[in-house]
């Protein structure tokens, strides 16, 4: 048996099965799944799916719907305003959470808490919170501030900002601790070194420790961005997509078509172009990422 | 890993310095905001309703009362159903046991042929793996639907297992690829010069190795599982509802008067449980979000 | 005599990256072979190959005379020793020793008779219910070296096994292998990057680089008559000086800058007349002398004098800014810039070739 080289499938067999279910999942959910969405997009699936091609009329039909448009149009503004705070927001925490303070274990206890809350709990607390009727706006009143408004989640021009309150919330705390993260990753002779050298403190985090930490940050915007393109159950939770329509995001629009108005090729194109946006994302980050370790 | 334990950076500074005083007090505004929706909740739900439209949402019960949390337990209402949240609960926890097991067993087995029994193409797998983390879940769950439906498991407790363990792959197997790679690898070929086969290694050297890093993936898949929404409301039927789902339905159901001190209950009873893990878990639950920022 | 090991033409590439060369060797039963090169050289990754933890590319491994080449590590009849010993943690030593003869289906008595072999060889009775957490780094390496023993088999495998001691651990286990070898007599096969190991443990070396065995002899031939430029260059600490110029008068003399050399008593093959050659001197085959002799001396100015303990080290500056250095006794004191000849024993010199760097 040990004699000749054997079949190349055989050798380590039973780490090849081992493997099948990770093999199974890679290709039939994850590339299966996708390309199959992405081909029946181009069909005119209703209430199951079926092979009758109209092109690119999903598409079109989905750009001319204004539900669709103001999802978009959230998902812009939230998703700008979500990674410029929830990054800055979490930096400057991370690094007050670096002066070597005293009970830090408890203040990170604290701010990282309601990361491990769900979605839904947040999106229910802060319905309560920005309640007009008992909520902050009536304390507020209640103590002789008559005309104080803060009504966010009825005013449709204010309801991303209830949600991105709520999101905050959630997120920071995350963030805050990757940050800190890098922020102890980066070697403490750079520090004495600034010391030494008499460069301010705020000085050498802005043009030294900063620029150290350049991958961080990548990598916390690459999965807060993905989270936000996936935001789905704290709009369920704390608006349902209201008022009206003005709360709506993508993920919404693709589940109510999908399992609710029963047009599953509206979905499909939906979904679909979720996609696209992850990669439009994605592709840069894998291109800084694993393209320049090829090259250089 | 980085340590993210050990305070570093600035120097320390004596104890009531202005510095200290303006950095003591911001930590503990920003800590305000952070407690202040948990602090809201717990007087939320233990209020009576004439305490609630009188009083204001921040104060301290007058009256304690427990009659909410027994209502959101035992009574409160979705649809028809009128058993309240303890058949989320039980729902919640029969999805969870097999789901925390069953995907922590693949992916554990996964990282340890991917570290020590590389085959052809095994990295490529997981190449797509990771990647398939960043598609927006909405583009798979059709075709997961169609997968379930022809295996037969569509609406049942199973399925929705299933999709627990085949979404919290790529996030678990890169945990434990991350840590597999770095135990020394010479303890792996010292266990096959002594004829351990691939079972024998991963049961008897591997895993006893590594207790933390199961204990991570634990609490990640508790509360990650736990804490699901879009899953659960697409994947099971009213009957096996998980408990976030069916907290939401309670909540923002528009028949009936709205009893808010149920609601918070019924609120912080679903946080219940990710809570408890979390403030057990302590370090263990940091270290676990922040391997999932890594990359490997 | 068989061959315990037969290594026929073996290659191994890792994708487009050729790591070993169709590479042969052979080891006689009972040798102690030591693979010896640089980092990156192969010597660990044949190691690897012979133990099967690693799959060839090409070529055929006999062990006792069986072909190995696609057997199970544990199918093979080695034991291996690693540098970082790669003890299971959460097992006794005794567990540790046990492990393997357990994955064998050996029965329990045997297992004990021979844990006790071991255990008494190696002088670790005491140890057998510690966990290796709580041994020092020698023991540790005893466990390691016992896991091979318990075994029972006739080739050990050592992959840098004092890699990760200090100096003074290192030269006691040094000798203790050397010890354990003569006792047990088996193959040893045995990896190193340190020369003192290899020039003190093994019957014959082979000296690794690029994946292809340079020079494979006895210790002293090696040392004495490297095989070529590379072996000459690695072996020996200080190293080897080496003299860039001409071997003239038809292989008779060699010459460098306004000097010229007899080469009277070379031992080597013929010299002939090169326009470009090398001559390799080491450090203690040259003398410090007052007085110049033609065609005998190089003359020389002390840079910088570096007592060393049991002798001392004196760096030079030769003709056309050349540096040397030399092994002198000890109490022998040399001041900054003192001009000296350098007498040469040509019969333990080296003279190599530029274009091929082989030896003459």
């Amino acid at each position: 048996m040990s004699e000749t080289k054997p079949l190349r499938l055989l050798r380590n067999v039973n780490a090849k099965l081992a493997a099948i279910p990770m093999v199974l999942t890679a290709l039939v959910v994850f590339v299966g799944g996708t390309v199959w969405t992405v081909f029946y997009s181009f069909t005119d699936s209703k209430l199951l799916p079926k092979m009758k091609f109209v092109g690119f009329a999903q598409y079109d039909r989905l750009w001319h719907n204004s539900r669709w448009l103001i999802s978009i149009e959230n998902l812009a503004i939230l998703g700008t305003l979500s990674l410029v705070l929830t990054i800055s927001l979490g930096f400057i925490l991370a690094v007050l959470m670096d002066q070597k303070i005293r009970f830090e274990d408890t203040f990170r206890s604290i701010m990282l808490f309601p990361f491990a809350l769900s979605f839904i709990v947040t999106g229910l607390v802060w319905q309560w919170i920005l309640n007009p009727d008992f909520g902050i706006q009536s304390v507020i009143r209640s103590i002789g501030w008559t005309t104080f408004e803060f009504n966010p989640l009825n005013n449709p021009s204010l309801v991303l900002y209830g949600l991105l309150i709520a999101g905050l919330w959630q997120g920071t705390g995350f963030v805050m601790c990757l940050m800190l993260a890098g922020l102890r990753g980066i070697d403490e002779d750079i520090w004495k070194a600034a010391r030494v050298d008499g460069i301010p403190t705020w000085k050498t985090y802005i043009f030294v420790v900063i620029p150290m930490m350049r991958p961080v940050f990548i990598t916390t915007l690459v999965i807060a961005a993905a989270g936000v393109i996936k935001l789905y159950d704290l709009v369920v939770a704390q608006t349902s997509g209201g008022p009206g329509n003005a709360s709506q995001v993508p993920a919404m629009y693709v589940y109510d078509y999908m399992f609710q108005a029963q047009n599953l090729g509206q979905g499909f194109a939906a979904s679909t172009m979720m996609l696209v946006t992850v990669l439009i994302v994605l592709i840069p980050w894998a291109y800084l990422e694993f393209g320049s370790k090829k090259h250089g | 890993m980085v340590d993210a334990t050990n305070p570093r950076g600035a120097k320390p500074k004596p104890r009531f310095s202005g510095r200290n005083i303006m950095l003591y007090g911001t930590l503990i505004v920003i800590c305000m905001y952070y407690i202040l929706p948990l602090w809201v909740m717990v007087m939320t739900s233990t209020k009576g309703m004439p305490e609630i439209r009188l009083g204001n949402i921040f104060s301290p019960p007058v009256e304690i009362t427990f009659q909410p949390w027994v209502k959101a337990w035992a009574e409160a209402c979705t649809g028809l159903n009128c058993d309240g949240l303890s058949r989320g609960f039980f729902n919640s926890v029969r999805i969870l046991i097999p789901s925390v097991i069953l995907s922590i067993a693949v992916a554990s087995v996964n990282g340890y042929a991917l570290v020590n029994w590389r085959f052809k193409g095994s990295d490529i797998f997981f190449t797509i793996l990771i990647f398939g983390s960043f598609i927006p879940y909405q583009v798979m769950l059709y075709p997961m639907v169609i997968i379930l439906r022809e295996l037969g498991i569509y609406g049942t407790l199973w399925g929705l297992v299933l999709v627990h363990t085949i979404f919290g792959m790529p996030i678990l197997t890169l945990l434990f690829r991350n840590y597999f790679s770095s135990l020394p690898e010479e303890l792996f070929k010292a266990a096959r010069v002594d004829g351990a086969g691939f079972w024998g290694i991963f049961f008897k050297i591997m895993v006893p190795m590594s207790l933390p890093i199961f204990v991570v993936a634990l609490i990640l898949q508790v509360t990650g599982i736990w804490n699901d929404f879009l899953f659960g409301v697409v994947f099971t039927k009213p009957d096996t509802y998980p408990m976030t789902v069916q907290l939401n339905n309670i909540v923002n159901s528009v028949q009936g008067i709205k009893e808010y001190n149920v609601n918070m209950a019924a609120t912080l009873l679903t946080g219940l449980v990710p809570l408890v893990i979390y403030f057990i878990s302590g370090k263990l639950f940091v270290r676990g979000i922040a391997a999932g920022a890594v990359k490997g | 005599m068989t061959n315990s090991i037969e290594v026929k033409d073996l290659t191994l590439n890792f994708g487009a990256v050729s790591v070993l060369k169709k590479m042969n060797l052979d080891v006689a039963e009972g040798e102690f072979i030591v693979l010896l090169g640089p980092s990156g050289c192969g010597k660990s990754t044949l190691l690897n190959c012979l133990a099967g933890l690693l799959d060839i590319t090409d070529g055929q491994i006999f062990i006792k005379g069986k072909n190995v080449t696609w057997a199970e590590p544990s199918d093979r009849g080695i034991g291996m020793v690693f540098q970082s010993y790669a003890l299971y943690p959460q097992m006794t030593v005794r567990g540790n020793l046990s492990f393997g003869l357990k994955n064998a289906k050996m029965p329990q008595p045997e297992i004990d008779k021979r844990i006790a072999r071991a255990a008494e060889i190696l002088q670790i009775e005491p140890l057998l219910d510690r966990k290796p957490a709580a041994l020092s780094g020698g023991q540790r390496q005893r466990v390691a070296i016992g896991r091979a023993l318990v075994r029972d088999v006739d080739v050990f495998l050592f992959d840098e096994p004092l890699s990760n001691l200090d100096a003074k651990l290192r030269s006691e286990l040094r000798v203790e292998i050397k010890r354990l070898h003569n006792k047990l007599n088996n193959t040893m096969v045995y990896v190193t990057h340190d020369q003192i190991e290899a020039l003190t443990l093994a019957d014959r070396i082979a000296v690794m680089r690029g994946g292809i065995i340079q020079q494979l002899a006895a210790p002293q031939e090696i040392y004495n008559r490297p095989s070529n430029l590379f072996v000459a260059g690695f072996i020996g600490s200080p190293s080897m000086n080496f003299l860039h110029g001409a071997t003239v008068e038809s292989g008779r003399a060699f010459q460098f800058g306004s000097v010229k050399l007899d080469l009277t008593g070379y031992e080597g093959g013929a010299i002939l007349e090169r326009s470009k050659a090398i001559l390799g001197l080491r450090p203690e085959h040259l003398t410090i002398q007052d007085h110049e002799e033609p065609g005998k001396t190089i003359a020389a100015t002390v840079e910088i004098d570096e007592p060393m303990g049991a002798d001392s080290l004196v760096w030079l500056e030769a003709d056309g800014g050349l540096q040397m250095s030399v092994r002198v006794p000890v109490e022998r004191r040399m001041a900054r810039g003192t001009p000296v000849h350098l007498k040469v024993d040509i019969s333990k010199a080296s003279i190599f070739d530029s274009g091929t760097e082989q030896r003459i």
